[in-house]
């Protein structure tokens, strides 16, 4: 679908909520605000848009900088294999609404962005650690997280790790 | 040659009951089905007609832990997986022996990182470890080897299970 087309369609239900809008090596790419993000992600999915897949969600931290992460959802459509990303700027502690009630894929997608940047997702069915285990501490993709983790070098007993099983 | 000729005679043999069982257990080193990373692949490549592990016993990869004998550490031990190894090696029956295969296993390799275990033997003792990244299949046939020098050395009564109690 051409971006026009689509910007034009979340235009028409949330004015004003796309920020920006990009082309990157040939594919799209719109910044929207935080109020108005759960709104465009329906949008998106709807018959008008027919994004029915999400491939991936990616968090980046920018540390410096003032909203800390930046959040992308790769979209897919499988009507005509065209694909959007869909960029959210949130700060540290903001809580985003989880789009897993648009798209099964974001439920996974999202426990790992939880797990490894520390995010945290709104009416999320399922957050918990997905790659590490219950106990962990840190988020280990942080840019502030130490390269080898804490205490990595020291004698190791399996009697620390409490996983979920 | 071999033993049947000795046999011919009035059919007895003297030996120890050491020597006997050792001999036993040195030929039967049944190996657990087991593998954690690239190193499983060579580990998978010994069995094969190639190198062929069967001509040292040890073709029999059990899929249980309780009829296994030996169990191959093959690949990077994370910390999350450390709980379903040390889980695994409890549920071996005595006596059993432990192989670290690779880097990985051996000090944790390449990954000085917060996720891996520095080593297996953190959490269970290790008998031989096996150098390379992977090592090849050679390597472990070499460490099996070892493995089995070792048991035809043992003294029946003074292995570590029998002295702290846990082999019934």
């Amino acid at each position: 679908m051409e971006l026009n087309a689509i910007v034009n369609a979340i235009s028409e239900k949330c004015p004003g909520s796309i920020l920006k809008q990009t082309e990157n090596h040939g594919i799209n790419e719109i910044t929207v605000s935080a109020q108005c993000f759960y709104e465009v992600m329906q949008t998106l999915q709807g018959d008008g848009c027919g994004f029915d897949m999400l491939t991936d969600v990616v968090g980046i931290d920018r540390m410096p900088r003032a909203p800390r992460f930046d959040l992308l959802y790769v979209l897919l459509s499988m009507k005509d294999f065209s694909r959007l990303i869909v960029r959210l700027e949130a700060g540290e502690g903001q809580e985003v609404p989880s789009v897993s009630s648009i798209w099964h894929s974001a439920n996974w997608g999202e426990r790992e962005v939880f797990d490894l940047m520390g995010i945290n997702f709104s009416n999320h069915p399922d957050l918990r650690r997905i790659l590490t285990w219950e106990n962990f501490d840190g988020h280990p993709l942080r840019k502030d997280f130490p390269l080898e983790g804490k205490d990595f070098d020291k004698p190791f007993d399996t009697k620390t790790v409490k996983d979920y099983c | 040659m071999g033993l049947e000729n000795q046999l011919v005679g009035d059919n007895v043999l003297v030996t120890s009951m050491t020597k006997l069982v050792n001999w036993g257990r040195a030929n039967s080193v049944w190996p657990c089905t087991f593998g954690l990373a690239c190193c499983a692949l060579e580990m998978i490549a010994s069995t094969l007609a190639n190198f062929d592990i069967s001509r040292f016993g040890s073709e029999v990869f059990r899929p249980s832990p309780r009829q296994s004998d030996l169990i191959i550490i093959a690949g990077t031990l994370t910390k999350k997986m450390s709980v379903m190894v040390k889980r695994i090696y409890d549920q071996m029956a005595d006596p059993k022996w432990v192989i670290a295969m690779g880097a990985c296993a051996s000090c944790g390799g390449v990954f000085k990182s917060y996720s891996v275990v520095q080593g297996v033997d953190q959490i269970i003792p290790v008998d031989v470890y096996i150098p390379g990244c992977p090592p090849r299949p050679e390597a472990v046939l070499a460490g099996l080897m070892k493995i089995q020098e070792k048991i035809l050395t043992e003294k029946l009564g003074q292995r570590p299970d029998v002295l702290s109690g846990t082999l019934q």
